[in-house]
């Protein structure tokens, strides 16, 4: 499977990463080398099976959901307390809306 | 105190009761030998000697006015640094979240504190845990204490090396794809992988949430019993943790394993499994039979596609998790960020390493239109397939017995470079998460250079006890030095 530079620089958008000009090219190489390993499981007729999303236990339906009980979580600043800018009580970001 | 470094669980209880050291003394220790020795191996990234002295406290106060002792009472425990440690940083050997201190205390650090165990130091480990050498750490590698030119495996290499180099009994470790097992295989110490909803992962820091386990290092399959018998269980916290009983695991160590019904799988012991490997594993198999196991060939047939499988699921699923380090929240954020975009992407691309963001990136790929059904889904399929050779397998075995790694401790640096051939050094541990089964490294002897061979042990759903007691028996039988 051909993964070209421009593929790396897409994907790398939607994933909000910002790459180095030598690192596209080496994940394309990298991507290329992998994705036609896993190609190996096309050798498997998954036609009728059913995909596993989880491993799922022998148990109820609810087995594993607690009340909907309120219960102590964090206060504002502990939640605030490592964000590297904050103020009023908020998490703060660059400005998205212009006046 | 110079046996500190063979110290287990049932020593410390005994020195503890007849006056031989208090607790305060042994954190002290345990703190003070790590620091000065860190260099050595660089299991550690950071320590909490406060947090242990106030740990050891307790338990030296309860000696004190007679009350009975925890499980762990003054046991020294190292906690692979993915674990949520409160007010102490947690930083998944990510230069991005260097300076993250912890909000609150994850499950296992909760229980095994409650259980009178003293955490004093945060191991090294692959960056977000994801690696089979922990030469992916932020932070520089670990060395293996057996052989320190060579890697220690990952992604728990530090919590193996911390065991192994005599700096803690017992640690905790992650297991998503073997980085329990394999260290533990490496390192020559016993690691478990418990069954996929045995141990709560509320405070693990997520990296591919359909497979991730927590789990315990240890010399002595009793050790890893007693402590995984503290961590598990279920959580409210934790909606993934399974409602079922967890049984004494350290008191159903019997060495009664006579009659157990053992499947070899032929497909482990193909081509491209070291000489030597194998042939330590025969000898272990051999000691299982002279307990009077009953060792049977079989086939797992799907195990070849395990390589392919997990690495779109692991992928994918950590692309997902990863999401949430976007410079917002967690104290990292490139400098003067223009927009927000210029925010996520800069934080993001400074703040991950190579092996973190290929994963991004392959994970990205594999879910993004057009390509979902060819690959995630697929793997999907494959996996169910893989669960489905282990469902069948254990209607007529009581465990299976393989390898946990193709060869032993490999060179630092021999594998970095190639990504792929580093992933398929993971074939024998990754059936067993994908099938969300429970699997322990014990030690099977050494290879001729010295160098340690770890037997795997794997076990059904929620049946650690029959696994942990052929465990046991094989180290009571001098299996660990066959």
């Amino acid at each position: 499977m051909k993964i070209t530079e421009e593929e790396v620089r897409y994907i790398a958008q939607l994933a909000n990463l910002e790459l180095s000009e030598q690192a596209v090219v080496q994940y394309s190489r990298d991507m290329e080398e992998i994705l036609t390993y896993v190609d190996k499981l096309n050798e498997l007729d998954t036609s009728a099976v059913e995909p596993m999303a989880q491993v799922i236990y022998e148990g109820s339906e609810t087995a594993t959901l607690r009340d909907d009980a309120p219960a102590p979580s964090f206060d504002q600043e502990t939640a605030l307390r490592e964000a590297p800018l904050k103020g009023a009580g908020h998490f703060k970001v660059p400005k998205v809306i212009e006046r | 105190m110079d046996s500190y470094k063979t110290l287990t669980i049932g020593a410390i209880r005994q020195g503890l009761r007849d006056g031989s050291f208090s607790a305060k003394e042994l954190a002290q220790q345990a703190v003070s030998l790590a620091e000065a020795e860190n260099d050595l191996y660089g299991a550690f990234l950071h320590f909490c000697p406060e947090r242990a002295i106030a740990a050891a406290e307790r338990v030296d106060a309860d000696l004190a006015a007679g009350k009975p002792l925890g499980p762990l009472a003054g046991v020294p425990v190292a906690v692979k640094d993915v674990i949520m440690t409160k007010g102490v940083r947690t930083t998944c050997a990510s230069r991005l979240l260097e300076n993250y201190v912890a909000h609150y205390d994850a499950t296992v650090v909760a229980r095994l504190e409650k259980a009178g165990g003293m955490i004093f130091g945060k191991a090294n480990c692959d960056e977000f845990a994801m690696g089979s050498s922990n030469e992916n750490s932020a932070f520089g590698p670990v060395r293996n204490p057996a052989a320190p030119d060579r890697v220690p495996g990952g992604s728990s290499g530090g919590s193996a090396a911390a065991v192994a180099g005599g700096f803690a009994p017992v640690s905790l470790g992650s297991d998503t794809g073997g980085s329990i097992r394999q260290p533990a295989s490496f390192c020559g110490v016993v690691g478990v992988k418990p069954t996929y909803g045995r141990v709560s992962r509320y405070g693990l820091v997520a990296f591919a949430s359909s497979l991730d386990s927590i789990g315990p290092f240890a010399r002595t399959v009793k050790d890893a019993a007693t402590l995984l018998g503290v961590i598990a269980g279920r959580d409210p916290l934790d909606s993934t943790s399974a409602a079922v009983e967890t049984p004494d695991y350290a008191a159903g160590l019997t060495a009664d394993v006579k009659g157990l019904r053992i499947g070899v799988p032929k497909e482990y012991f193909a081509a491209g499994l070291d000489a030597e490997v194998r042939g330590r594993i025969e000898a272990g198999l051999k000691v299982l039979e002279g307990l009077g196991c009953r060792i049977t060939e079989m086939s797992l047939p799907h195990t070849e596609y395990a390589v392919a499988t997990y690495y779109l699921i692991c992928t994918a699923e950590a692309s997902a998790n990863l999401a949430r380090y976007d410079g917002v929240r967690y104290t990292r954020r490139v400098e003067n960020p223009e927009t927000l975009e210029e925010m996520y992407s800069k934080t993001r691309g400074e703040g991950f390493g190579a092996e973190v963001t290929r994963r991004i990136i392959l994970g990205t790929y594999v879910l993004s239109t057009g390509y979902y059904d060819a690959y995630y889904r697929k793997a999907q399929q494959a996996r169910a397939l893989i669960a489905s050779d282990f469902k069948k397998a254990f209607e007529r075995m009581d465990a299976i017995v393989t390898p946990v790694s193709p060869f032993p401790a490999f060179k630092l640096g021999e594998k970095i470079s190639d990504p792929l051939d580093m992933y398929l050094s993971d074939i024998y541990t990754l059936n067993c998460s994908l099938a969300g089964n429970t699997g322990v490294s014990v030690p099977c002897g050494k290879t001729a250079e010295g160098l340690p061979v770890g037997m795997q042990i794997i076990a059904g759903h929620f049946n650690e006890a029959t696994m942990l007691k052929l465990g046991d028996a094989f180290e009571q039988a001098g299996g660990f030095t066959v």
